[in-house]
């Protein structure tokens, strides 16, 4: 995709090209005025260089279901998002709950244990059955078939949890635990951006153990390469799809639990569409398909979101630049999507996932 | 015999299980209780009852069928219906006793006792294959404990919060009045009820299958008919309204419900009816293709003649109120067929189609408007507008189109998504807020002017969505057929080979892009037009849903099949209040049932159906 093409240049070609020059353009104005003009201050960035790698983090566990599935089965499992949306906002009355019998205060560290694994469960629970229900009947079609499906399923579960739970907002609790904010000459970080960090990366980890050093992690890698051979290997494909499903949905899961305590605005039905969608992009930023990717390419987002609208909408005197903050991460899909769709990392396998 | 029994049994509590899954599903969302506002026939039946006694019959009527065909007797299918009915009961009932007071114990033993149980179910199987002790042992406790989370948690939040309905919104007293059928304070006798009719509906059902095939067809018709007639009550009130007087009307509804007697009345005449078609129809099918072809061309002319007159004359035959909802499905008929070319055509799954209806409704709300933000004081009409709308949409077509050239299949989908959240988070912005009015919108549109006479009513204005539609029918029928269409298609089987056919895709994919952009353009002036004002709510990716899921319903690349996609889809909603809470859960719903079991819709076109065939086809081939 990023050859010269010297054989085949077209007007099209072209076009992207422009494109490509005035966004690079748009960028280094927007940067430079508001480095120039100095209005944020170098402690400023670095927070908001911080509550970006937090947030990434969490696009980071999102994408990582996106990456994992289309591994393995080639398809955008468009209604990730909703399972994310599963875990967090079933999640909500446990963490009520817990706050309700002072048990989220006395031992923290064992009520979030307790939240990311309820969340992680249910949300383990929707991914299987939107495997088995929704996309597992339809493997070896084309591939809008799966899109469109995954596409139905999103808003039949958003319409879902909108019924069981209502349509309402509802917050998770403060944890004292995680108030107050760390001091590092001069720069104060808040401790709730630390633990998301800490946390996710700790979930990362653990994902790349599994896929890596495990039985069931080599029996994913081996159906990802090629289906086929790990079935005459004696692999159970269909289990292993699940399994992949299953780890996916739990890390989104955890991620909403993770996200509902970071982001005090609240969860509904409908907080799991952008987010999804940004963790997409994630995803294919990254590479989709690859793990590692995905964790950097979530993380590259986060950050891009959070400095993006202060550094260039803003120096190119856009008003209410943050508003346009899910414009900018938009904006990165498409572009990433029409210059390097194979992410910053490649993507393992392009030739036959093209 | 007793490998059919266990099998029949199999069969019986399956089919059982998922009617009663989706009754217990059904009124867990709220869409029960919803629906019991509505009544099918006054005093007698509400709309919420149809639907918990339509789950058994249905599940009733396909279990006594596969019974049947495994060769087992009446009895048994009769018993069968009856039992399918009772299963299908159970689930709700136990939901009744966990959010009952008195039985409240039953939950919290359940949830105790649930993990061990799962986990005994999943190792079982382990052990009596023989495999190694210790392994059986962890797996068992490591189910154990992992739905232990999940069960530990759930009580506990139940102990917290008091009762179920304080987590699931919709367990509620309205529901529970339902399910009990107004049993509330003697929840036994409600149960009992409930039991009852299921059991009935569910024997009803396999009744149904034993009866012969003319009786069943005229009962279907029947119930069809008044069901439909009682359902969209409101709407048949309104129509008949037009034509009817008073008296006549007070004696067949009161208010929007059918009254008993007349609807006994419906019910035994289209029973009849169905009857008679049932035992004629064929002969006048055969009647009618054994005419010789002057004849049929007559009869074929007369009926498209009456089917014109009918879209001609629909202000005046079905009112102001209806009048809107058919401006309203036009609208979304215009956008269907234009969405058409670039998904059904040419292959392209445009998922920010929202973005060209709000592009020609912004375009028209600044230009004409007459408010603060219409800056040109009412030059422009709706009529020197709609043209450039059209332009607008298709440059904004065209704009959007180019980088996603490149782009195919599931990557082209969520790229246009992409672009269709950032139309509508640019429309939402405080920095075009000068322009086109933030999230205020744009206001003060006026109505278009025609021959000096203020188009202000849907009846008016249903003219010009009628006759759009027209001519986007017309265009898109004669593209299908045009070089470009076989262009288009040829993209659509496979690209590569098409470029190698010598065919510019570059250009061809553009071109879908645009001509299908210029009707949402359309769509979307008209409709700013209809309602006056432009909100940037009014474009989010919901637009697109609802035009991809009316595509998809009524048959991808067929143009019937998108018109009544369209009036199904948005008129139903529209027309039954108590159905747009859940319409994008029945669409989320369809669209998944759809792509598993019919993707070609529901009126196929010739070519994709047979392009359907032909893939099952291939994969039964390639699995031998």
């Amino acid at each position: 995709m990023f050859k010269w093409r010297s054989d085949d240049f077209s007007w099209v070609d072209f076009t992207i090209d422009v494109l490509r020059v005035l966004i690079v353009l748009g960028v280094v104005v927007g940067a430079w005025n508001t480095l120039s003009s100095g209005r944020i201050s170098f402690a400023q960035w670095v927070n908001l260089f911080a509550a970006g790698l937090s947030q990434g983090s969490i696009y980071a566990l999102i994408a990582l279901g996106y990456t994992l599935v289309y591994g393995i089965l080639l398809m955008i499992n468009f209604a990730h998002g909703e399972v994310f949306m599963a875990g967090a906002f079933s999640t909500v009355f446990l963490a009520e709950a817990l706050n309700r019998t002072g048990f989220l205060n006395e031992q923290p560290v064992l009520a979030i244990l307790l939240m990311i694994a309820f969340a992680g469960l249910v949300s383990m629970s929707v991914a299987i059955l939107l495997e088995r229900i929704a996309y597992r009947p339809l493997r070896g079609s084309p591939r809008l078939v799966p899109l469109i499906t995954a596409i139905g399923a999103s808003f039949f579960l958003q319409y879902t949890f909108r019924g069981l739970y209502g349509s309402g907002f509802k917050a998770y609790p403060g944890v004292k635990a995680l108030q107050g904010v760390i001091q590092i000459g001069g720069i104060s970080i808040p401790v709730v951006q630390v633990f998301v960090f800490c946390a996710a990366l700790l979930l990362m980890l653990c994902l790349y153990w599994l896929v890596e050093r495990t039985r069931v992690g080599k029996a994913m890698r081996a159906v990802s390469e090629n289906k086929e051979v790990a079935r005459l290997m004696g692999i159970d494909i269909d289990w292993v799809i699940m399994f992949t499903f299953g780890v996916g949905g739990f890390l989104a899961g955890s991620a909403g639990v993770i996200n509902g305590l970071f982001r005090p605005q609240g969860v509904n039905f409908y907080m799991g569409f952008i987010p999804g969608i940004k963790a997409f992009t994630a995803a294919v930023l990254g590479g989709i398909g690859n793990i590692p990717g995905a964790m950097l390419g979530g993380l590259f987002l986060g950050v891009i979101e959070a400095i993006g609208p202060n550094l260039v909408l803003a120096g190119l005197g856009i008003p209410g630049a943050n508003q346009l903050k899910d414009v900018i991460a938009f904006t990165m899909l498409v572009l990433v999507l029409i210059f390097r769709p194979q992410g910053i990392l490649g993507e393992r396998l392009s030739e036959t996932k093209a | 015999m007793n490998m059919l029994r266990s099998r029949n049994l199999r069969i019986v509590v399956t089919l059982g299980l998922l009617s009663g899954a989706f009754i217990l599903y059904t009124g867990a969302v709220g869409m029960i209780a919803a629906f019991h506002e509505r009544e099918v026939v006054k005093d007698v039946i509400s709309l919420g009852q149809v639907l918990l006694a339509l789950a058994p019959f249905a599940a009733g009527f396909m279990a006594a069928n596969r019974i049947g065909d495994e060769g087992a007797g009446q009895a048994a299918i009769l018993a069968g219906g009856f039992a399918v009915g009772l299963i299908t009961a159970t689930p709700t009932i136990v939901l009744l006793l966990f959010n009952s007071a008195e039985y409240r114990f039953l939950l919290e033993l359940t949830l105790r006792v649930l993990p061990f149980l799962v986990a005994t179910y999943f190792a079982w199987p382990m052990y009596r294959n023989g495999k190694d002790m210790q392994f059986v042992i962890g797996s068992w406790l490591a189910i154990a404990v992992l739905i232990g989370i999940v069960t530990f948690s759930f009580a506990l939040i139940f102990e917290i919060k008091g009762d179920l309905r304080s987590v699931l919104v919709n367990i509620n007293r309205d529901w529970v009045d339902v399910v009990t059928f107004d049993n509330r304070r003697e929840l036994m006798t409600g149960i009992l009820t409930l039991a009852i009719v299921s059991a009935a509906a569910g024997l009803a059902g396999s009744v149904f299958r034993i009866i012969p095939t003319i009786p069943r067809r005229a009962l279907l018709y029947g119930f069809g008919v008044t069901l439909l007639v009682g359902a969209f009550g409101e709407t048949v009130r309104l129509i008949l309204q037009e034509n009817l007087d008073r008296d006549t009307m007070r004696e067949l509804f009161q208010r929007d419900t059918l009254r008993q007697q007349p609807a006994l009345m419906l019910l035994i005449i289209s029973t009849v009816a169905g009857f008679l078609w049932a035992k004629f129809g064929q002969q006048v099918r055969t009647g009618l293709t054994s005419m010789e072809s002057s004849q049929r061309r007559v009869v074929n002319g007369v009926g498209m003649l009456v089917f014109a007159g009918i879209l001609l004359m629909l202000p005046w035959l079905i009112g102001r109120t209806l009048s809107d909802v058919a401006v309203t499905i036009g609208i979304f008929v215009l956008m269907g067929l234009g969405l058409n070319i670039a998904i059904g055509l040419a292959g392209l799954l445009d998922l920010g189609y929202v973005t060209n209806y709000a592009v020609g409704a912004y375009i028209l709300a600044v230009l004409t408007s007459i408010g603060p933000l219409g800056r040109l004081d009412g030059v422009f009409t709706f009529w020197m507008v709609i043209p450039v709308a059209l332009l607008a949409a298709m440059f904004a077509g065209f704009v959007f189109a180019v980088p996603v050239l490149r782009m195919r299949g599931d990557y082209l989908a969520i790229a246009t998504l992409g672009f269709g959240e950032i139309i509508g988070k640019l429309a939402i912005s405080d920095w075009l807020k000068p322009l086109i009015g933030g999230a205020q919108g744009v206001q003060a549109i006026p109505k278009p002017i025609f021959l000096g006479a203020e188009l202000k009513n849907p009846e008016q204005l249903y003219y010009i969505v009628l006759a759009a539609s027209l001519v986007t029918l017309f265009v898109s029928i004669r593209l299908n057929n045009s070089r470009t269409g076989r262009q288009w298609m040829a993209i659509r089987e496979d690209e590569d080979v098409a470029k190698a056919m010598g065919i510019d895709t570059a250009r061809a994919k553009l071109l879908a892009f645009t001509l299908s952009a210029a009707t949402g353009g359309v769509a979307g002036a008209i409709f700013a037009a209809k309602v006056g004002t432009v909100f940037p709510n009014s474009f989010t990716v919901f637009i697109s849903i609802n035009v991809l899921s009316l595509i998809i319903v009524g048959g991808i690349a067929s143009n019937p099949g998108i018109v009544v996609g369209a009036v199904v889809l948005i008129g139903m909603p529209e027309l039954l209040r108590e159905f747009s809470d859940f319409r994008f859960l029945m669409y989320g719903a369809l669209l998944v049932m759809m792509m598993i079991n019919r993707p070609q819709g529901f009126i196929p076109s010739k070519l994709v159906s047979h392009e359907v065939r032909a893939a099952v086809k291939a994969k039964v081939a390639t699995a031998d």
